[in-house]
């Protein structure tokens, strides 16, 4: 049933990325996860069905589909796999949105296309172990030498670095420059001399996504390596945190999605003192609660993703729906567990999984505070 | 090679539900899939067009206007091009007037299309469940046919096919052209693309009615079918058996003497 009136190819589109997930990914993902494996397979699938460049145009390798499409896409395959969903959003809104962005022709053909196909996997290294949410106080520099850029740094919790291809590098190159200014982004190939990508952090959540440390010792690449404008990175990585927050909402809605889709289901199978438990209004409530909490999320985040392909400004809304999807996530898993009582804890029910993986999403891309800061920043200009 | 996959939209279910009135299959409320050993077939077939690239793979299906939905599918897995054979001429055909229509519009197509080299079918529809169109199909065309095919593959003139039997695998050869029915094999369908999917979904499908085919018209629809549905009915679930196969058949014997004594039966 379409009820969020979706266009013919979104509808599509869903049903394409709902069977996948159901068909592939929730067979593997309980076994990945407990493997602490990365989903090589799926995600080599993902790349031949299109689903690494959904917002690519065509010319470049990608779908050339619009921005709900491909939030379409991260729900359906995060009711299953929040670890698949946040490689993809990792590689596609952060890893290749820069060089559609900022790219030049040639950058475009060289590492676009193979990115859009799913034949180089992306990842996006801003984050260092001092500066996460103060983005502008990164300390990696790059020296142009030459020809060539050197970069010297290290970065931290860099997702996808085991298995990427390619890296987009933030890093100072006006020293003299405060805050945010004067920083660039490069693109690093993986394998460049002097960069080591570090072992993956054993995290609570997201087993199968891999963050890494990364060190650049006298990295040296082109100077054409250079992405959009010198010292002007600071707004351009801006931008794909935009669309990377609308993204990682989309994996939070997806997410509660599943949890109520297994909690409502378990509780109409599991029975006790001699009827069903939904039968109970105290599981009744929480199904209600869950699924009303879902459906607002979700009319959110269409909300802000139609507003982004409308191309109206979308940054504030962008971040509060952020901010309110993650949350939820929080609150539906909690409930969805409760539900499940014991079974709830055991990886088999996949619900304890996905209780662990919905609380990255509050810190992931903006923290729940520091979203808080932008939106009342945004509030405060407005009135 | 030129390929022909026929395919036919189902209920999707295992367990079709018997109006116990009218003795017909209840389609209400049941959404509708290719059939699943269709889907096996198509897939076989693209498997020879991902091996010998200028194959093209032709889908024809019978049944009303919404099989379209069907085709479309299987265009976005594989298929070139479509054609549904739909009029209410053919309405309540058995298997024999069937797979006569279907043999009609294989003639119609090839001769817009040249001869087909080999022609796929499921082994039979999970509906109806009679595995007698496709083998039928090879004998109103006089070619041959090998049922019951999990993998294939196209050798000069020959098609080698692997096929499931009772006790395990055969490999047959035949000429082409050839018939192959097509069961479960050990791999799945594939994905459709974004942008296969999206072409499928515009793609233009040729409706063929009784008066675009060479039929002749007393050997279609209900007045063509033979066969007439006397009583269907819900045959008693069978109860869970036991194999016995110990290591001698003298403790086989000695097994099953016990099983029945304790049961009291001698």
């Amino acid at each position: 049933m379409n009820k969020y009136a979706l266009t013919e190819d979104q509808v599509m589109i869903q049903e394409l990325a709902k069977k996948f997930a159901d068909e592939v990914v929730a067979e593997t993902v309980t076994d990945l996860d407990r493997r602490h494996a990365f989903p090589v397979e799926e995600v080599k699938q993902c790349g031949e069905m299109g689903f690494m460049g959904i917002c690519v145009p065509e010319e470049y390798g990608g779908a050339g589909m619009d921005h709900l499409s491909d939030i379409l896409v991260m729900e359906q395959i995060a009711r299953h796999s929040s670890s698949l969903a946040s490689i993809i959003d990792a590689h596609a809104s952060l890893g290749s949105t820069p060089i559609l962005l900022a790219g030049t022709e040639e950058q475009k053909k060289k590492y676009l296309v193979p990115a859009a196909t799913g034949e180089a996997l992306c990842a996006f290294a801003l984050t260092e172990p001092q500066s996460g949410s103060d983005a502008g106080q990164i300390r990696t520099k790059a020296v142009l030498e030459g020809e060539e850029w050197v970069i010297n740094g290290t970065k931290a919790f860099i997702t996808n670095s085991t298995y990427a291809s390619t890296f987009l590098v933030a890093a100072k190159t006006d020293l003299e420059a405060k805050g945010s200014r004067g920083i660039s982004v490069f693109i690093v190939p993986a394998g460049t001399p002097g960069l080591e990508v570090g072992k993956p952090e054993e995290k609570m959540s997201n087993h199968s996504s891999y963050s890494c440390p990364l060190t650049f010792t006298d990295v040296r690449i082109p100077r054409e390596n250079l992405l959009g404008e010198l010292n002007r990175g600071f707004p351009l990585f801006m931008k794909c945190v935009d669309s990377g927050r609308v993204a990682i909402s989309a994996v939070a809605v997806g997410m509660a999605q599943g949890v109520l889709e297994r909690a409502a289901r378990y509780s109409k199978e599991r029975v006790t003192f001699g009827k069903p438990i939904c039968e109970n209004q105290a599981i009744a409530f929480k199904l209600a609660e869950m699924a009303t909490e879902i459906e607002v999320a979700r009319a959110m985040l269409y909300n802000t993703a139609r507003l982004s392909d409308s191309g109206l400004p979308f940054s504030t809304e962008a971040t509060m729906t952020k901010m309110f999807c993650s949350e939820m996530c929080v609150r539906v898993c909690d409930m969805g567990l409760q539900i499940m009582g014991g079974y709830g804890l055991c990886d088999e029910y996949q619900v304890e999984r996905m209780y662990r993986d919905a609380k990255l999403l509050t810190i992931g891309e903006g923290t729940s505070e520091i979203c808080r800061m932008v939106v009342g920043r945004a509030v405060l200009k407005e009135y | 090679m030129n390929i022909l996959v026929c395919v036919k939209q189902v209920p999707d279910t295992t367990e079709i539900k018997i109006d116990p009135v009218t003795n017909t299959l209840i389609r209400a409320g049941v959404p509708s899939i290719v059939n699943p050993f269709d889907a096996y077939a198509l897939e076989i077939a693209a498997r020879i067009k991902d091996t010998m690239p200028d194959t093209r793979i032709t889908l024809l299906s019978m049944g009303p206007p919404q099989a379209e939905a069907a085709l479309k599918e299987c265009l976005a897995v594989g298929g070139d091009q479509a054609y549904l054979v739909s009029d209410r001429a053919f309405g309540g055909a058995d298997t024999l007037a069937t797979s006569y229509t279907l043999k009609c519009a294989i003639d119609k197509l090839e001769e817009l299309n040249g001869a087909f080299d080999l022609i796929f079918c499921g082994k039979q529809a999970i509906d109806g469940d009679t595995a007698q169109v496709g083998p039928e199909i090879a004998e109103h065309m006089d070619c041959p046919q090998i049922t019951y095919g999990v993998e294939a593959k196209v050798e000069g003139d020959e098609v080698l096919v692997k096929r499931e039997t009772g006790e395990g695998y055969e490999i047959l050869a035949a000429k082409l052209p050839c018939v192959i029915t097509v069961t479960k094999p050990s791999f799945n369908p594939r994905f459709p693309t974004i942008k296969s999917k999206m072409a499928a979904n515009r793609a233009r499908i040729t409706t063929l009615a009784a008066s675009d085919l060479p039929v002749d018209s007393t050997r279609i629809g209900l007045k063509g079918s033979p066969t007439k549905v006397k009583k269907s009915f819900t045959p008693p679930q069978k109860q869970g058996g036991v194999t016995i196969a110990e290591e001698t058949c003298e403790a086989s014997a000695r097994k099953l003497f016990e099983l029945l004594n304790t049961a009291h039966v001698i």
